[in-house]
This record gives structure tokens, C-alpha cells and sequence, in this order.
């Protein structure tokens, strides 16, 4: 049995380099930690000045993600032990402009994310008075599994079409936009159609698969994006047969 | 941000043929590598002799079946390899010079499909 | 004081430190296999259009006459071309099964308020496709 594992983590300090390079750490190897103990080991004892984000080391805060030997991953969710003996690599999310160590620039996202009006939308507001928007077991099934998003961005880093055009609106964005659309309290799937059904919108994708693949939480965002597609092309048609239905 | 308002693309449209497109590729495709690509040249199967080929294709119903055949496909390819130029090559930049050469070429390729299945004799 | 977005693309402020972004390389999806797997697909299209194109081709002989039908029988004979046929048969039932395979997940349906399992509705098309394709190779056969 092991007693230490090497971790080759990606250095960038924008003060001082020109581009991220490697540096090895030896860490003690334990079965049941995950590759975030072994970077909090490393910044507690060989090296504080390692920046890298993390919060609930559960898998629900979609803080921690980061590319393990090339693949994304939530590194509070990966254990060392399929790795060990071999160096594990720590690099950070690809596709995404690097600030510092593992430290990424996420606004891209988040611009995105809020195109999208991921919130109900009313055409009218209930009154407080009037009670809740009632939903069956049904109804919340059709669209539960794509509210499990924890916003992590591993499908981000998946998607080679987001890396190839930084304008494609993206897996986890479009996927919350379709959990709004088919909520059955919802009102705004005209509004959000008109934003993503443009050429960096829904139809970048080209179904690769892999943000589904990668996804921790089984969201499964290629499914919701074909799902989108459909609904966008029925629209397309049915405004261009009968224009004058209002919706 | 779009301040702009949104133009009506025809990117749905053409991903329905698309579609469309790669069902019938799905479907019909196979079977007739098989037998015209395969059987017929390496014997597996007696071929088909020029009588018989041509009163399969005289019949309207087959002049149909033989045009949705040679021209949904030729979309699903167009809209396909456009994506593939896009990604593989990133030369997103040729944009216009891609869409037309890939749906240009499926309506020329569907054009001459129906030119040919109405000029048999 | 945030990155402004301009026509898309973020812009440096005076305040953050300088990024550093990797450049996709043209052979990104030659670095994984799923990529690869991914590629292969896009390009079975390609066969596709050939095939398309070798049908086209066919349909005129047939209507010129005898004569010109042996000649692209001969054609279609040539080694050359078999192999073509050959790769374009793989390439086209790769396409089929990722099809199939990948149906289900844009197409939802619904019974009694629960989701029809996936590989019924993959299944299903795979049926379809072995009736269709017997039907047509009787049609032609008989």
C-alpha cells in the first residue's frame, strides 16, 4: 500500500508568469480522501499560496470543479484510490480563461446563465392572496431532473463547442432555460425562445454528448438541449404556417 | 446582449431537414448499400437486370420513394458538415462561403434528383 | 468593477489581473476518444451524400438504356468502388445505431404521466428499421 501520492498541479501567478506550468506535490495517501484533501493538505502544509475554490466538499455547491488527468471533474466527488500509484494531474477548468492556479473566470457563465431567465415568469402575478401555483407529483417530474443543476460548469468544460466559440450559450444555461420552459407555473417560454433560438443559442449544439457524460448531477443537458431544438423547430413552423396565432 | 431584436433564422428549418434527413438515412440507407453497393456487384445476390430496374423505377410511387430518398439525406450531409467545417476546422469565418456550398449543394443534388426521376421514359 | 461585454467578447478593466486563455487546438478531437467516436459520426454524413450521389447516378443509367446501365454495372464491379461501398456500409450503420441510440433523448414521450423507458423507444426504432429494410429488399427482390 501506497504511503504518498504525487499531485501535479497547475501553477499561474499572473504577476509573475507568462503561462501556467506544473508543480509536483507529494501527499500522503489515504483510501478514503478525495483529490480536494490533497490539495487542502497541500495548502495547509507544503504550500499555502495554492488558490482553488471549494466550499461544501459534499458535491453540492459546484465550487470545486477542475480538470483530474484531463477529465472534469468535481474534486471534492474524485478519490485518489483509482489513481494511485500514478502522479494525479490538477489542472484547472478548461475552456475557461485561467485567474490564478485552479482559479477560473466563471462571468462568462454567469452572463449567461441570467440571459437565459432562469426564474418563473408570469404574464400576471397571482396575488398573495389568491394562494400558491399548484403543481402534481406529474408536473414536477416532467422537469425535475433538470433543476438538479448545481451551476459547476463541468459541462462547460466538456463541450468542445464551447470551447471553440466562446459565444455559445451552453449546456447548463440552455438546460435551466428548458426547466423553466416545461414548468408548468411558468409562462415565459416565448420569451426565452426568442433569445436562444439564435445561432449561438441552441443551435451551436451539435450533440456531442459529453456535458451529459461529465454532468455529476444527471442532468443530462444534452437531452434537454435536443428537447429544446424540437420545440424551437415546431414553433418555427407553426408561427410561419398560422402568423397570426398570438401566443 | 441582444438589443437588437431577435432575427427569424431559418437554422430551425434547415435542422428539420436535418432531421428528417437522418431518419430516412437510418431507415433506407443500409439496406441499399447492401444490395446495390454490395450484393448485387459481389453476386452475393442476383443483380438486377435493366427491364426489371427500370419498371422498379417507372412506377410514381417509387419516383417518390427514390426522391425523398436522394434528397433528405443530401440536407442531413449539408447541415452535418457544415457543423463539422465549423468545429473541425474552425473556420467559422468562411461562414457564409460554408452555408452556401453545403445547402446549395443539397438543392442542386435535389433538384437533379427530381429532373432525373421525372425524364424516365 | 466587472468585464464588459462587448459584441460578445470580454474585455479587459483596469482593475483584474491578466488571464491566461488556452487556445483549442485544430486536433482537439483527436484527444479523446469520445471526441473522436463524436467526429466519426459527423462524418458518416459524407457517405451519406456519396451514396445519394451513386443512387443519382444509377437512376440515369437505368433511364438511358441497356447499354449504359452494363456500364455502370461494370463501374460499380470496379474493386475500387466496392471497397468505397464497403466503408460507406460501416459508416452508414454507425450512423444508424448512434441515431437510434441518441433518439430517445430528444423525443420525450410520455404514457400516463410516467416516461417510456429510453431503449423501448430506441427499441422500437431498430424494429422499424428491420421491417422497413426487409420490406424494401422484398420489393426490390421479387
Amino acid at each position: 500500500m501506497a504511503e504518498t501520492i504525487q499531485l501535479e498541479v497547475t501553477r499561474y501567478s499572473p504577476e509573475h508568469d507568462a503561462a501556467p506550468a506544473f508543480q509536483r506535490f507529494e501527499v500522503p495517501y489515504r483510501k478514503d480522501w478525495v483529490v480536494l484533501d490533497a490539495l487542502n493538505y497541500i495548502k495547509d502544509k507544503l504550500d499555502g499560496s495554492l488558490s482553488y475554490r471549494w466550499s461544501c466538499r459534499m458535491g453540492i455547491c459546484g465550487s470545486c470543479g477542475m480538470m483530474v488527468n484531463g477529465e472534469p471533474r468535481l474534486t471534492c466527488a474524485t478519490f485518489l484510490s483509482p489513481y494511485t500509484p500514478d502522479a494525479v494531474r490538477v489542472e484547472p477548468l478548461r475552456y475557461f480563461p485561467v485567474v490564478r492556479d485552479l482559479v477560473i473566470e466563471m462571468t462568462d457563465f454567469m452572463v449567461k446563465l441570467q440571459r437565459v431567465k432562469p426564474w418563473i415568469i408570469r404574464k400576471e402575478e397571482k396575488s398573495i392572496a389568491d394562494g400558491e401555483y399548484l403543481q402534481t407529483p406529474q408536473q414536477l417530474d416532467v422537469y425535475k431532473q433538470f433543476s438538479m443543476c448545481i451551476n459547476c460548469m463541468l459541462c462547460y468544460a466538456a463541450c468542445p463547442v464551447y470551447g471553440l466559440d466562446p459565444l455559445f450559450t451552453g449546456p447548463a444555461a440552455i438546460a435551466l432555460a428548458q426547466r423553466y420552459n416545461i414548468d408548468s407555473r411558468d409562462q415565459g417560454a416565448k420569451e426565452r425562445l426568442d433569445i436562444l433560438s439564435q445561432h449561438e443559442g441552441i443551435w451551436a449544439c451539435t450533440f456531442v454528448g459529453e456535458c451529459t457524460e461529465v454532468c455529476p448531477k444527471h442532468v443530462d443537458p444534452a437531452g434537454a438541449i435536443q428537447q429544446y431544438k424540437l420545440t424551437a423547430a415546431k414553433e418555427w413552423f407553426k408561427s410561419l404556417l398560422m402568423p397570426w396565432g398570438a401566443k | 446582449m441582444a438589443t437588437d431584436a431577435p432575427k427569424k433564422l431559418l437554422e430551425p428549418f434547415f435542422w428539420t431537414l436535418f432531421s428528417a434527413g437522418g431518419v430516412v438515412a437510418a431507415l433506407l440507407m443500409p439496406v441499399h448499400i447492401f444490395l446495390f453497393g454490395l450484393a448485387f456487384p459481389l453476386d452475393w445476390i442476383r443483380g438486377l437486370s435493366h427491364t426489371r430496374a427500370l419498371a422498379l423505377i417507372e412506377h410514381p410511387l417509387v419516383r417518390i420513394y427514390l426522391f425523398v430518398f436522394c434528397s433528405l439525406p443530401l440536407f442531413h450531409w449539408a447541415h452535418r458538415f457544415r457543423y463539422t467545417l465549423y468545429d473541425g476546422l474552425q473556420i467559422k469565418h468562411l461562414n457564409e462561403v460554408i452555408t452556401v456550398f453545403c445547402y446549395g449543394g443539397a438543392i442542386i443534388g435535389t433538384a437533379l434528383a427530381g429532373y432525373l426521376l421525372l425524364s424516365i421514359p | 468593477m466587472t468585464p464588459q461585454e462587448t459584441k460578445g467578447a470580454t474585455q479587459y478593466t483596469t482593475y483584474h489581473p491578466r488571464w491566461y486563455r488556452t487556445r483549442v487546438s485544430t486536433y482537439w478531437w483527436l484527444g479523446k476518444w469520445c471526441y473522436l467516436k463524436f467526429v466519426l459520426r459527423e462524418l458518416s454524413s459524407i457517405f451519406v451524400a456519396y451514396f445519394v450521389v451513386i443512387t443519382l447516378l444509377q437512376i440515369h443509367s437505368v433511364s438511358r438504356g441497356p447499354e449504359a446501365y452494363a456500364r455502370f454495372e461494370e463501374r460499380m464491379w470496379n474493386p475500387l468502388m466496392i471497397a468505397l461501398d464497403a466503408i460507406s456500409f460501416l459508416f452508414v450503420l454507425f450512423h444508424t445505431i448512434t441515431w437510434f441510440n441518441l433518439a430517445p433523448r430528444a423525443m420525450v414521450v410520455r404514457l400516463g404521466g410516467k416516461r417510456v423507458p429510453e431503449i423501448l423507444i430506441a427499441g422500437s426504432n431498430y424494429v422499424a428499421w428491420l421491417v422497413i429494410s426487409a420490406s424494401v429488399a422484398w420489393f426490390i427482390l421479387r
